[in-house]
């Protein structure tokens, strides 16, 4: 198949429709709009269904709601309105319902800034609405990595019934690149346990519910979860190592990021520097064993993180190595990019030091 | 011998947790009957809200989903629009759930002329959490937060929802009813049988809204509570069609 020029947020629309997605909600926020107004066109044509809805609150219960009723179901927002949702993503995984929600990070805390960002990884990684749950995030670097990745998003939201975020950045969702699109990706499983009406003797009355209020009941949906957890790290975590056989310095870094890390280091390879990356394709599971591997390898002599933000991924990588290796940082708070140019002379500096 | 009365097929057998001269126990029978006889048990997914009948999915015999506190008719909204029109979707809130933390997504449901039904009790208090003030709360009336009774220099009037919601040119449906006579249970259980009937003939949204008792957390017997409500909350909540199309 061809490739077309799309931009980030319709081509993420398109392959979410691609992979069976016919249910929308969603509120504006900036830089992710393209999507919803791509599927407010889309949709109609193809028996689906937009809503634009009153709040980012509400627009998470709607996916609730279609989730429960045995859609294949998303939404997207950025950074101020993700917070919105964070009540219902709990709700979401604690009723054991699968979604796919897209967030376009920008720039924060508070309304902070228009502009790309990876200021919610923790938000993401470490939970953001309340109780013991976890949610996989896809960090794609490009847009054909967002377009596969959503593709994915909604098999694995379904496999493991859970909440899966595809945590890009403003530059993904703005960005053209030429892409391919799979098409009629999407494979549902059949949803026994879905709220459809419920004629007796055929299956069991389908209750959607996050609540167990007593505490034997509680404690068995939560090791239910965690066990669903350890699987998903087992299977799902993705990674990638990129240059790292014999590098003396290496990277780590997500998303846009990691792609101007490989920028940094074919700069640095002119000038006799081998430095390699090891880019999260989840963040959550985090791929903690190569992240590990990657940066205590015996030549490796020095490790940096790379974000745009004071640093958030920095405690995975730091957990990851656990004392093995120092890792320092290079970032910026709120929606500064780091230039490849900027990577490059803090590895020649480290190296001089 | 023949049987001339049984318990509705869209209740399940579990004993409900609602207190002595509670209202909930009344209005659930109602809406299961209504159920059963329109022939929509099979067709029916129920939401169920945050408050004391947090627990109404152990008790209507249908698919059922809990929604967070007041986020029932958003939940309903995503279930209505994957099931389609021939489906019964209903919500049922408390007036914490519905009239305070939940009044945007009602405003919003009913705003979109959405196709689902909404039984909305009004007891005038926080029932689940221990006797706290509503919104729907009346003045001068004492709770756990207004032990000195509600002042309305403090916290404004108490809403009335079902007057708000007729404005709303989504509405197809909208009428308060109470549960403190056999006359007024046989009254609510006709409005019910008309909210689901215009979300039925696809007309848009439709709520009840049902004036009931909460003994517990007024510090009355069931008699005196059923009193109470016929005295102080009728002349405020008069009863009636607001909205019907």
């Amino acid at each position: 198949m061809a490739k077309n020029l799309m931009k980030g947020c319709e081509a993420i629309a398109e392959a979410a429709i691609q992979a069976g997605c016919r249910y929308f909600f969603g509120y504006p926020i900036t830089p992710q709009n393209d999507i919803p107004e791509y599927m407010s066109a889309r949709m109609p044509k193809i028996g689906g269904c937009f809503l634009q809805a009153e709040s980012e609150v509400a627009a998470i219960n709607m996916v609730y709601g279609a989730a429960g009723a045995g859609a294949r179901v998303m939404t997207s927002s950025s950074s101020p309105g993700i917070s919105l949702k964070m009540e219902g993503i709990s709700y979401i995984a604690g009723a054991e319902l699968p979604c796919v929600i897209v967030n376009m990070m920008r720039g924060g805390p508070g309304l902070g800034s228009i502009q790309a960002s990876q200021g919610d990884y923790f938000q993401t990684t470490k939970g953001g609405g309340h109780g013991d749950y976890h949610m996989i995030a896809y960090a794609p670097a490009s847009v054909q990595e967002a377009i596969d990745l959503m593709q994915t998003a909604f098999d694995v939201a379904d496999k493991y019934r859970t909440p899966v975020m595809v945590l890009a950045d403003g530059i993904i969702g703005q960005m053209m690149e030429p892409v391919e699109i799979k098409e009629n990706t999407g494979n549902a499983p059949k949803k026994d346990w879905a709220t459809t009406g419920w004629k007796k003797g055929e299956r069991a009355r389908a209750v959607v519910n996050s609540l167990y209020i007593e505490v034997e009941d509680l404690e068995e949906m939560t090791e239910r979860l965690q066990a669903r957890y350890r699987q998903i790290e087992k299977d799902e975590t993705l990674v990638e190592c990129y240059n790292t056989d014999g590098a003396e310095f290496i990277l780590c870094a997500y998303g846009t990021v990691a792609r101007i890390c490989k920028t940094a280091i074919a700069q640095l390879q002119k000038q006799g520097v081998k430095a390699g990356l090891v880019r999260p394709i989840t963040v959550w599971p985090f791929p903690a064993k190569a992240v590990h591997d990657a940066m205590c390898a015996p030549g490796v002599k020095m490790a940096l993180c790379v974000e745009i933000s004071a640093g958030q991924m920095i405690e995975d990588v730091r957990l990851a190595v656990n004392g093995e290796r120092e890792i320092a940082f290079l970032g910026h708070a709120g929606s500064r990019v780091p230039t490849a140019e900027e990577i490059a002379e803090k590895v020649l500096a480290m190296r001089g030091a | 011998m023949a049987v001339v009365f049984k318990k509705t097929e869209a209740l399940t057998d579990t004993v409900m947790h609602y207190c002595p001269g509670c209202g909930h126990g009344i209005v659930h029978r109602l809406v299961a009957e209504v159920i059963e006889e329109m022939g929509l048990q099979e067709k029916t997914v129920g939401v169920a809200p945050v408050g004391c009948a947090v627990f109404a999915y152990r008790y209507f015999n249908v698919d059922i989903q809990e929604a967070a506190h007041g986020r029932a008719p958003a939940v309903a909204t995503g279930a209505k629009r994957v099931l389609g029109p021939d489906s019964l979707v209903f919500t049922y809130q408390g007036d914490g759930d519905l009239a305070s933390i939940g009044t945007a997504e009602i405003v919003q449901a009913a705003h979109r002329g959405e196709k689902i039904s909404v039984i909305f009790i009004n007891n005038a208090i926080y029932g689940m959490t221990g006797g706290q003030m509503a919104p729907t709360t009346l003045l001068g009336q004492k709770t756990t937060t207004s032990p000195y009774g509600r002042d309305k220099e403090l916290c404004g009037s108490p809403i009335r929802m079902s007057e708000l919601l007729a404005t709303i040119e989504g509405s197809a449906y909208i009428e308060r009813t109470a549960v403190n006579s056999t006359a007024n249970i046989i009254k609510t259980k006709k409005a019910i049988q008309k909210a689901f009937g215009a979300q039925v003939n696809r007309k848009g949204f439709s709520l009840v809204e049902v004036l009931s008792t909460c003994p517990t957390n007024w510090g009355k017997s069931p008699v005196e509570s059923m009193d109470w409500l016929e005295e102080a909350m009728l002349p405020y909540y008069p009863l009636g069609v607001y909205k019907e199309v």
